[in-house]
């Protein structure tokens, strides 16, 4: 259980640090308050270790992402973006997380239009009881965005 | 039945005996309808074996996720006392007023405990590892993951335990079992640790009393042929639970036990210690958790895994579980039909076999990896103490003893049980017998509600608008949990150079009671109007701040939180630096929101207290007369000249006492004797308007003009009809009939003179086939019932029964044994390979193909028997769409979720219940009947309703009426206005908040910012992103070393 854990035990395996080239990138990550906020205080209350690199914005449900607010966030400098919803199924408010996953299509299309990579974005679901699965998502974003280089529109 | 009719005293308090999930729904309809609820539990928290599940069929959806905000209601509920470790000595008293002595066992940590955890790495006892050696101490196996993994002598036995306090195991605590050690009581920074306590009497006065004490597994070692305890790679289904959670002991990894391989082959053996000659029921639930197990397993380990299961008849009941289980066969897991006799080990590998006779009589032998027992449920050994102290009649099992058509009555007036306490039962029952137990108990305590719960008093609150934002910043060290990573002092001192911040400081423990008289007294006198508190998750701590501020004059929306601990210093340990930046950043960024909050109240919009029932068979009047026993004024409308419904054509139960019709004839002279109750006979709904507190219904009844009736709130009863089949020559021949056509017959006076010779019942008659793919659920109920009957008038007739699968599941399995021994032959047909019937000589000749045998029987037959489909009315689609509300796929009405509110509809204000919502037997149908009552009663308790603060709100100028919005709301809770401005159309949309959930699909969806929902505008969403985004060179102190007398704080 969770108490015995430590984190030796529960760490897993970082990305290979010579294929980075950004090395300390931010991450934004809007995350649905009943099932992805929660598995993200799992992982902490299971002391699953994860890269100091995300800095994580409660909002009610995924479907409350406004398609800008992530556009906005990589625009000025975020490295990255991550939306986590509660699985097709478990949304709190019956369908928003399939909303979000309707909108996630059109922001991938605007990234283009931005000139910023697909890694730069992504749509995951993680319920209540995944902090694992929490822990590895931040694991493969914050790997992801390292191998890019830092967001061009970042400044100072 | 009528408990109104007592006029002693009533006491507004209630007692839930037993914290799971049946216990918490009771509590907080009790607490919704303005009883005070005194919920104890034999154990440290409330939870029951819910929280120990992964998911749950048949949606796979997470059990945490869907009570874990139950969990947190509770622990805030201001008329909610949760006492644990606690159980019920002696009741004194009457329905109405009981004195109920209570003892507690020490918990040895009181109030103070913040859940910090600090003490459970501290216990030596956390610390030991299993041997050998007979010597040496053991590790303490931990419940919640049924003995998979071990725990300290202080725990707490899952992260989100309610109350989140450790307690200590006095069995294994080396200080109460020494008197040395006391290392947990040095490590707990909050002063928490009181082995000083003592079993504690505490007595209770309460109106009524309801039992949900739960239920076990039965222990697999009453097989001992199954090896369970001696083969390492046999486990019971809880385990193998476990094993899937991601909070379990391999995070979520199924691994088995011996060697912690992944298993590639497993198999699920069903019925384990139930439906044998010692425990001749079926625990209802197994065949459904073996093959949601089976499923997930596929799921975590590869499509490719073995999953065999071995049943004998696979119980696919309920809504939604016959398409579960093909959806598990197209999965690839497979069904094997037989009993198997012994399991053996491979002592080399520890492979599990097992030798079985499969149906076409020939040995089969196999391996497997792992094997699952479906062990089956039985009461809760604790329960067997209830029999004396409520004087509740128990059956040979423990099973509480309840009569025909009182489902949730415990046998003592004032005492309602709910749960597999009376039968082994799935959640969704559960829930349903736990709040009509509520509505049965609100019968008796209707004159008493509101007089006991807590009316809280605050200050005025103090005027802030037009102010520049003042915050105080106060960062929590939660023991050492974020000090000893983060360095607190260097965040206070980042704090304190931000813009608007007045205030910051660092407090041990934010959550404690000398933090919050702190922030109190800040509040005032620095005059703070917005305060951030950086500690733990809002999501169990943001109402208890809320709280404190609105204590101090402050409108409690004026608070935002930084979760610097679980999303921190637990997730970042090893990296003091980057975890302290981030802390900072977090304050910042709740800062940058804070600034941007503005006070929020809650609108209360009146109430209408009448409720319109619609349908009047069983379920619309059993639910109509406990409301108007309440005191609520109902309209109960039947589209039919006359009461009744299906009830009508029952003729008999299984129990000999239970007479339908006598039954039916008491509760229609009572609706009709009821002055709360109007009843609109050949009515029709002709429209229905408004939302929750305020609908307005248009009806016509038969000769009258249309009428229009207020209500608060709806309860669907519509029923289900018997479906006329169209194969087997019903219709055509006098001598086939339906199982309601018998029952008709069986109950005439002539049966006995003309006792056919043989019946050959039919199964599955338009239930589980391509058109409608749902078991109807009570067809081998009523086939068994009726053949027991048939050898009870005429022992001489000849009873054949050709199934798919016998799913007479609970305590009907006694029924199907009995008629077995009755001489009823019991015979399976194949789905594929259906009977026939003819018509020979005037006589009816039913071939069917025996699978065993692989030949064709011919019966010659005076009677076929029909077990015809329970289908839904076809005008559901109609009232469906008046009310807004969803169907199943096959025309049911639809819930708003499977498990834990299964009487709701998502739509707030309708209800449901009988064969509406999917085909059930009476007693099923009057807890469901009663259990929507409660969720009425909860909704309409108060004089006026109270709205979410956090609802949308649109944005006057910006909204250019294009109503992007309105179609993506998932409540219905937008609309499109048009009017007239200067001689022009203007369009604009609006939002009816006592609809809105406050999701913000519709801040998503508009591209004009015209519409958000309140403390999650964009701005404030994308001031905290911006925050984040701030450059280092804003940051105005350098990156500091972390404080070394911080961390060691």
């Amino acid at each position: 259980m969770t108490q015995q854990s430590t984190p030796s035990a529960t760490c897993l395996p970082a990305g290979e640090a010579s294929d980075f080239q950004n090395p300390d990138p931010l991450v934004i990550a809007f995350c649905c308050n009943w099932c992805s906020y929660t598995g993200a205080d799992l992982a902490g209350t299971s002391r699953l270790q994860y890269p100091p690199n995300a800095r994580i914005i409660r909002v009610m449900c995924s479907g409350m992402v406004h398609p800008n607010m992530v556009i906005d966030a990589l625009t000025k400098g975020a490295d990255g973006v991550l939306i986590c919803g509660c699985h097709p199924g478990d949304c709190h408010y019956i369908d928003g997380n399939l909303k979000a996953e309707k909108r996630a299509e059109a922001i991938k299309l605007m990234l283009e239009d931005f000139g910023l990579e697909p890694e730069r974005f992504r749509l995951e679901w993680v319920s209540a009881s995944e902090g694992p699965r929490f822990a590895a998502v931040m694991q493969e974003m914050i790997d992801g965005v390292k191998r890019l280089p830092p967001s061009s529109y970042k400044t100072g | 039945m009528n408990s109104s009719e007592n006029h002693g005293k009533r006491v507004g308090a209630a007692l839930v005996v037993g914290g799971g999930i049946g216990g918490m729904q009771a509590a907080l309809d009790f607490a919704a309808a303005g009883i005070k609820v005194y919920l104890i539990d034999r154990g440290p928290c409330i939870g029951g074996v819910m929280a120990q599940l992964d998911k749950t069929f048949p949606t796979n959806d997470c059990a945490m996720c869907t009570m874990a905000p139950r969990l947190v209601e509770i622990s805030r509920h201001k008329d909610i006392e949760i006492i644990p470790l606690a159980e019920v000595e002696k009741v004194e008293g009457q329905a109405g007023d009981f004195a109920v002595a209570l003892r507690r066992r020490p918990r040895y940590v009181n109030e103070k405990c913040t859940g910090c955890g600090a003490c459970l790495a501290a216990c030596p006892v956390g610390k030991l590892k299993p041997s050998d050696d007979p010597k040496k101490p053991q590790p303490i196996p931990d419940e919640y993951n049924e003995g998979l993994s071990f725990r300290p002598a202080i725990y707490i036995p899952y992260p989100q335990a309610v109350p989140n306090y450790a307690v200590v195991d006095p069995e294994r605590c080396l200080h109460l079992k020494t008197g040395k050690c006391k290392l947990c009581l040095k490590s707990c920074q909050a002063g928490a640790i009181d082995f000083a306590q003592k079993d504690e009497a505490v007595s209770v006065n309460v109106g009524a009393i309801v039992v949900a004490p739960g239920y076990k597994l039965i222990d697999p070692k009453v097989k001992p042929d199954y090896g369970y305890g001696a083969y390492k790679n046999v486990i019971t289904a809880l385990e193998f639970e476990r094993l899937l959670s991601a909070s379990g002991p391999y995070l979520g990894k199924v691994l088995r036990p011996s060697d912690k391989a992944e298993p590639k082959r497993i198999a699920f053996i069903q019925c384990v210690g139930s439906r044998d000659s010692e425990r001749d029921y079926c625990s209802a639930v197994c065949c459904m958790y073996a093959t949601k197990e089976a499923l997930l397993a596929k799921e975590h380990l590869s499509p490719d895994l073995q999953c065999d299961i071995y049943f004998m008849d696979l119980r696919a009941f309920s809504k939604g579980f016959e398409e579960y289980y093909n959806r598990a066969k197209a999965h690839g897991v497979r069904y094997i039909r037989c009993r198997v006799p012994k399991l053996g080990e491979d002592p080399a590998t520890r492979d599990v076999t097992l030798t079985y006779l499969g149906e076409d009589e020939t040995k089969h032998e196999a391996a497997y990896d792992l094997v699952v027992l479906s062990a089956g449920l039985r009461p809760n050994p604790s329960s067997a103490a209830l029999k004396g102290t409520l004087g509740l009649e128990l059956d040979q099992h423990g099973f509480c003893v309840t009569r025909p058509f009182a489902p949730v009555d415990a046998g003592r007036e004032g005492v309602f049980v709910a749960g597999v306490f009376t039968e082994p039962k799935d959640i969704p029952e559960t829930v349903i017998q736990a709040s009509g137990s509520v509505s049965r108990a609100m019968e008796l305590l209707s004159p008493a509600k509101g007089e006991l719960i807590a009316n809280k008093a605050y200050p005025p609150e103090t005027e802030v608008a037009g102010q520049e934002p003042r915050a105080g910043v106060f960062i929590c060290h939660c023991g050492t949990n974020i000090a000893s990573v983060v360095a607190v002092q260097d965040v206070v001192a980042y704090a304190r150079s931000l813009p608007n911040v007045v205030h910051a400081e660092n407090v041990l423990y934010a959550c404690a009671n000398d933090s919050q008289e702190k922030i109190k007294k800040t509040i005032v006198d620095k005059k703070l109007n917005r305060v951030v508190v950086a500690a733990c998750t809002p999501r169990t701590h943001e109402p208890l701040f809320r709280n404190t501020i609105r204590e101090a004059g402050l409108n409690p929306y004026l608070f935002e939180m930084a979760n610097i601990r679980d999303q921190c210093s637990w997730v970042h340990m090893g990296e003091p630096l980057p975890a302290t930046r981030k802390a900072k950043d977090l304050v910042r960024m709740a800062l940058a929101k804070s600034r941007l909050l503005e006070p929020l109240y809650k609108k209360h919009v009146p109430i209408q207290k009448g409720v319109l029932v619609i349908g009047g068979g069983l379920a619309g009047m059993t639910a109509a007369l406990t409301l108007a026993r309440q005191g609520f004024k109902v309209h109960l409308a039947e589209r039919d000249g006359a009461l009744g419904g299906m009830l009508r054509r029952s003729r008999f139960l299984f129990e000999p006492e239970a007479d339908p019709q006598k039954h039916l004839a008491e509760v229609v002279a009572a609706v009709k004797a009821q002055k709360n109750i109007t009843v609109h006979t050949g009515a029709v709904i002709e429209a229905i308007d408004g939302f929750v507190g305020n609908f307005k219904t248009r009806l016509s009844a038969a000769g009258q003009p249309a009428v229009e009736v207020p209500h608060g709130a709806i309860i669907v009863a519509t029923g289900a009809r018997e479906f006329q089949p169209e194969e087997y020559l019903y219709g055509r021949h006098a001598g086939v009939l339906t199982q309601l056509q018998l029952e008709e017959r069986l109950a005439a006076a002539d049966w006995r003179s003309k006792a056919p010779r043989t019946v050959v019942m039919i199964q599955c008659v338009g239930s589980r086939d391509e058109k409608r793919p749902n078991c109807s659920r009570v067809c081998c109920g009523a086939a068994v019932k009726n053949a027991l009957k048939i050898k009870e008038l005429s022992p001489e007739t000849n009873v054949y029964v050709l199934f798919r699968d016998v799913r007479t599941y609970g305590f009907k399995e006694t029924y199907y044994t009995r008629a077995r021994q009755q001489g009823v032959v019991f015979a399976r047909y194949d789905e594929n390979r259906k009977p026939r019937v003819a018509e020979r000589g005037g006589r009816l000749a039913v071939t069917t193909y025996e699978p065993i045998a692989r030949t064709e029987a011919v019966i010659e037959a005076d009677l076929v028997v029909l077990a015809a489909a329970t289908v839904p009315h076809p005008e559901n689609k109609d009232l469906a769409q008046m009310l807004k509300v969803p169907l199943d796929p096959n025309g049911f009405f639809l819930e708003a979720h499977m498990k834990l509110r299964p009487v709701d509809f998502a739509t707030d204000g309708i209800f449901l219940c009988g064969t509406a919502h999917f085909p059930k037997t009476a007693d099923e149908t009057i807890a469901q009947s009663l259990g929507a009552a409660a969720r009425v009663a909860a909704t309409l308790a108060k004089d006026t309703m109270e709205l979410e603060a956090n609802v949308s709100q649109v944005l006057d100028d910006s909204c250019d009426g294009c109503a992007y919005c309105v179609d993506p709301c998932p409540y219905k809770a937008v609309t499109l206005l048009e009017y007239m401005r200067e001689g022009a159309i203007k369009k604009i949309v609006e939002v009816n908040e006592s609809l809105c959930k406050g999701c913000g699909v519709c801040q998503a969806t508009c591209p004009k910012k015209g519409i958000a929902v309140r403390g999650f505008r964009l701005e404030q969403i994308s001031a905290m992103a911006e925050a984040a985004l701030a450059p280092a060179s804003l940051d105005p102190t350098p990156e500091p070393e972390p404080a070394k007398e911080e961390v060691a704080n």
